[in-house]
């Protein structure tokens, strides 16, 4: 039978797991104190105008978030107190394994202007394809066609905003043009 | 009747024809794309319709708008990305029956509440068109404000079991929104010193990272499934069936799209949350709702197909935006030196006709594309998760950075990306922090005006629909307190 905590869920994630939430006090604690803070700040981040009404206030909205986080963060740590459950380093090492895709995306974010979208966003699906542990040619070529496809879409097709690769610049004249305007 | 032949005559050219059928397929693909979405689809086509006549690029426009939700209802049920933002409430319940085996059923009913939404709010468009314009503008500030607050609270009651998590999430995105220079004082709020905080954090920038980031994130970390579309027999027009034994729910939620969608600022967002909170509350099985409920499709489907063409009441009727796509749109009729506002009703009303039903039409073109290529769009979930993992994260980043070419933005992007995957393993809310920054923003802007004309607080709700709406927000949370309080005393007993 489903918990009613997780009821309206919104995750694919199998997450109700002991690992998991084993996560939640440490995450709770976190989010915590972040609130603490961010309050800790508010003198110096935020500005409180002299006279007015209180609604102009700058500091009013910015006073309401931090400290609703504060509130419903005390809060909900006191109401699942007594479900917690110890051990949360393993949970916290698979949220570890997701910083790892953070910086594969920073990484592309940061080839594209250089290489170019075409080689890079290529590069880049291949590449994680094999991370992934795909190694049949049949995956790793829709890999490859997946990223020239993005490409030709988006930038040949629609247009997006994303700038040519400097690499482009060492094309010869004609050929250069087409590969700054369409991949 | 000669104003409905003269609209018609509008319409009756080669060249509107094919923007909406680009306008209504290109946006239900666009739409099912997690990350790219309506606004940054308008946002591209946009300098491309300043070239072509009013109706022709504003019924691309409006083709892109009104579709992309169907589109956007796919990977809400497929996969758990919502393709916009507002089919994120879909994701409750269809991911759900997509993991019991009835993902036909699911999408099914998503496009016939859809479907209802957008004719039924583009009906009574062009029945009370009239009227409407004349009831709008009773919404002011105050009025606004009490009912994206009553959105708030209705997002944070109806996370039951999470209001805690939600209410602190929603609060965070409240504090997300007051990032940045604020437009009264041009104070600095929370940009500790840093200039590329001074501009706030985008919202389409939030959205992609916990949405489409977390789940690239979710699938690349987690084991690879491959699942097998083997429940794609049968007719997809069940849905229509089982929408006329939810017809209730659908109108309700019709009703509440074109309601909300009519008030500037509130739009799918809170019409959605009152919908389904609506259906919930009324619902014989409310246990169902997160748990794959047709009830709770239907009324997240109906609600945010019936906004788009309610939407542009305000901005037709008033010339004022309720959101950010109707305000891009609003650039198109200022190329074209066509100001909308009561003249545009008083002069032009086969224009306004004209686009009313161009919307129409276009809510059927939807329908007809959808109906035949269900079963090629359903492909989409044999494809191995890593797979879609990669998917997603490539088709991230032309979501972030065609905003504005900035590495900035997918640093956030990514960043709360990591958010979303630790909310996600939680089994934590996301919902409430999109609410918490859009409603937030309206928020504070309206209190802020409102309290300019009120001497004592009881003049704020001294108007009849402000004080209806205070009552509605005493009832909604007084009768939460009353479960709440008669469910503790059955667990007593």
């Amino acid at each position: 039978m489903r918990s009613a905590g997780a009821q309206l869920g919104i995750s694919t994630v199998e997450s109700r797991d002991d690992e998991a939430r084993a996560g939640a006090l440490a995450f709770q604690l976190m989010f915590l104190l972040f609130a603490v803070f961010l309050l800790s700040q508010i003198g110096t981040e935020t500005r409180s105008a002299t006279g007015g009404n209180f609604a102009a206030q700058p500091r009013l909205w910015p006073a309401i978030g931090v400290g609703g986080m504060l509130l419903f963060g005390l809060a909900h740590i006191a109401a699942t107190w007594r479900s917690r459950v110890p051990g949360a380093i393993p949970e916290i090492l698979n949220w570890v394994r997701a910083i790892e895709y953070l910086i594969w995306f920073m990484a592309y974010v940061a080839v594209v202007p250089v290489v170019g979208y075409l080689p890079s966003t290529v590069a880049f699906t291949v590449l994680l394809a094999v991370r992934q542990g795909y190694r049949t040619a049949a995956v790793l070529l829709s890999a490859a066609a997946l990223g020239a496809a993005i490409v030709t879409v988006f930038k040949a097709g629609l247009s997006v905003r994303i700038p040519g690769g400097a690499i482009y610049e060492h094309l010869p004249g004609g050929l250069r043009s087409f590969m700054i305007l369409n991949f | 009747m000669d104003l409905l032949a003269s609209a018609v005559l509008v319409l009756a050219r080669w060249d509107v024809a094919a923007a909406l059928l680009v306008g209504s397929v290109g946006g239900v693909v666009i739409g099912a794309i997690p990350g790219v979405g309506a606004a940054v689809a308008i946002a591209i086509l946009l300098p491309a319709t300043f070239s072509l006549d009013p109706i022709v690029g504003l019924t691309a426009l409006l083709g892109i708008y009104g579709s992309s939700m169907y589109g956007g209802a796919i990977p809400a049920i497929l996969i758990n990305t919502p393709g916009t933002a507002v089919n994120a409430l879909t994701t409750y319940e269809g991911t759900p029956m997509t993991r019991r085996g009835e993902a036909r059923r699911a999408l099914s009913l998503a496009y016939s509440a859809s479907f209802f939404g957008g004719v039924f709010s583009v009906v009574c468009l062009i029945l009370l068109s009239p009227v409407l314009a004349w009831i709008a503008p009773q919404f002011g500030s105050r009025e606004i404000f009490l009912a994206a607050l009553l959105g708030i609270v209705l997002v944070v009651l109806a996370h039951r079991g999470r209001i805690l998590a939600a209410g602190m999430l929603a609060c965070f995105g409240i504090w997300l929104n007051t990032i940045g220079l604020e437009p009264i004082q041009y104070s600095q709020r929370y940009t500790f010193g840093q200039s590329w905080l001074a501009g706030g954090v985008d919202l389409i920038v939030v959205v992609l990272g916990l949405f489409a980031l977390s789940q690239a994130f979710v699938l690349l970390v987690e084991p690879d499934r491959r699942s097998r579309a083997g429940a794609v027999a049968g007719s997809l027009f069940t849905g229509f069936r089982e929408l006329l034994r939810n017809k209730r729910v659908a109108a309700a939620s019709s009703g509440f799209g074109v309601l909300m969608g009519m008030i500037p600022g509130v739009g799918e967002f809170t019409a959605q949350f009152l919908s389904y909170t609506y259906a919930q509350r009324t619902s014989k099985k409310p246990e169902a709702f997160g748990d794959g409920s047709p009830e709770g499709l239907i009324a997240s489907e109906a609600a945010n197909n019936a906004v788009p063409a309610a939407a542009m009441i305000p901005l037709l009727a008033l010339g004022i935006p309720g959101e950010a796509l109707t305000a891009m749109m609003l650039s198109v009729f200022y190329v074209h030196n066509v100001v909308p506002g009561p003249g545009l009703f008083q002069n032009h009303m086969d224009f306004v006709v004209a686009l009313y039903l161009a919307l129409l039409i276009l809510n059927v073109l939807v329908i007809l594309f959808l109906l035949s290529s269900t079963n090629v769009l359903l492909k989409v979930i044999e494809i191995p998760t890593r797979f879609l993992g990669i998917t997603i994260l490539t088709l991230s980043f032309v979501g972030v950075y065609s905003l504005r070419n900035s590495a900035i933005d997918c640093a956030i992007a990514a960043g709360f990306g990591v958010f979303g995957f630790i909310l996600k393993r939680l089994n934590l809310p996301i919902v409430p922090i999109i609410l918490g920054m859009v409603l937030g923003g309206i928020m504070e802007a309206k209190l802020r005006t409102s309290m300019m004309r009120v001497q004592t607080p009881l003049d704020f709700i001294d108007r009849p629909i402000a004080f209806i709406l205070f009552l509605i927000i005493l009832a909604v949370v007084a009768s939460h307190i009353w479960q709440s309080l008669r469910s503790r005393k059955r667990k007593d007993h």
